[in-house]
């Protein structure tokens, strides 16, 4: 069901890093550094701008891949990875999008689960790569049967 | 610590224990990630789920590790992040954030990085890759 997925992809979405998100991001993670939010601090730092944390693309919208279809329910999030070029810089516009890169089915404790392995990007408007980041979800066999019907 | 230049191979950076994980921290994280699954905040919702209370979001234990590097801004950046969910966080739990210099290769410092919980038992754990300028 999900492995004729593999390769197929969003279309680009323009994201921004807004200010206001990145500072309620870090306050979420526990991680409120004047580097995030503090313009002065920012401004004198290497980077000549606020930063975001390494976790933020997760708010990023990445478009729809057409024809995937998850359950808002079941999934389980078993690995997360994410590469960068450099740290995203608060108030850039990156531009976003996601690929199937794999699924398979193993036998678990909990039946036949299967795994999905979503590549993510964030690209500058040049089209330099930023980020990439790949999520594996879990997706157990009963959830699976409830999509089939 | 005040540089990582100065941490050895086996050092560790000085572990973050969390405050214990309350609602409020999860439902915050659900809005600002836009991760609204509710099992991370609603009760009944975890039940159905077949769990026995709300758990924290996989990437709200990941956010917050990645804090024990957010101070040597000026030196790098976390280039690699890769993480391995081993085990669920429930209310009212203590993790604690811990990270270790693996390897360095000029300028890459690779770490271990896990979190535990208050049973000592790892949550997550993964590899960080922090690139030096």
């Amino acid at each position: 069901m999900f492995k004729e997925q593999i390769g197929k992809q969003s279309s680009k979405v323009k994201n921004v890093v807004e200010r206001g998100a990145v500072k309620k991001f870090a306050e979420a993670i526990g991680d409120l550094h004047p580097i995030y939010f503090d313009e002065d601090t920012g401004r004198l730092s290497k980077y000549k701008a606020n930063i975001a944390p390494p976790t933020f693309p997760r708010t990023f919208d990445y478009g729809d891949i057409v024809g995937l279809n998850l359950p808002a329910k079941g999934l389980i999030h078993g690995e997360q990875t994410f590469h960068y070029e450099r740290p995203l810089i608060v108030g850039e516009e990156v531009f976003c999008y996601s690929k199937v890169k794999n699924y398979f089915e193993k036998k678990g404790n909990f039946g036949e689960m299967g795994f999905l392995v979503i590549e993510s990007f964030g690209d500058d408007q040049a089209g330099n790569n930023i980020f990439s980041s790949t999520s594996t979800v879990v997706i157990s066999e009963a959830v699976r049967k409830v999509l089939v019907k | 610590m005040s540089s990582l230049l100065a941490l050895q191979v086996g050092e560790s950076i000085q572990d973050i224990q969390l405050e214990p994980v309350s609602r409020m921290d999860l439902i915050k994280y659900s809005g600002a990630s836009g991760d609204f699954n509710p099992i991370h905040t609603i009760d009944d919702e975890a039940k159905k789920a077949g769990l026995p209370g709300i758990i924290a979001h996989g990437m709200w234990t990941m956010g917050n590790l990645a804090k024990l590097f957010t101070s040597y801004y000026e030196e790098g950046f976390v280039q690699d992040y890769s993480i391995r969910f081993k085990g669920m966080v429930f209310l009212n739990d203590v993790v604690t954030l811990k990270a270790t210099l693996k390897e360095k290769q000029e300028q890459l410092l690779r770490f271990t990085v896990q979190a535990v919980n208050q049973q000592g038992n790892e949550v997550l754990k993964g590899e960080v890759v922090y690139r030096q300028y």
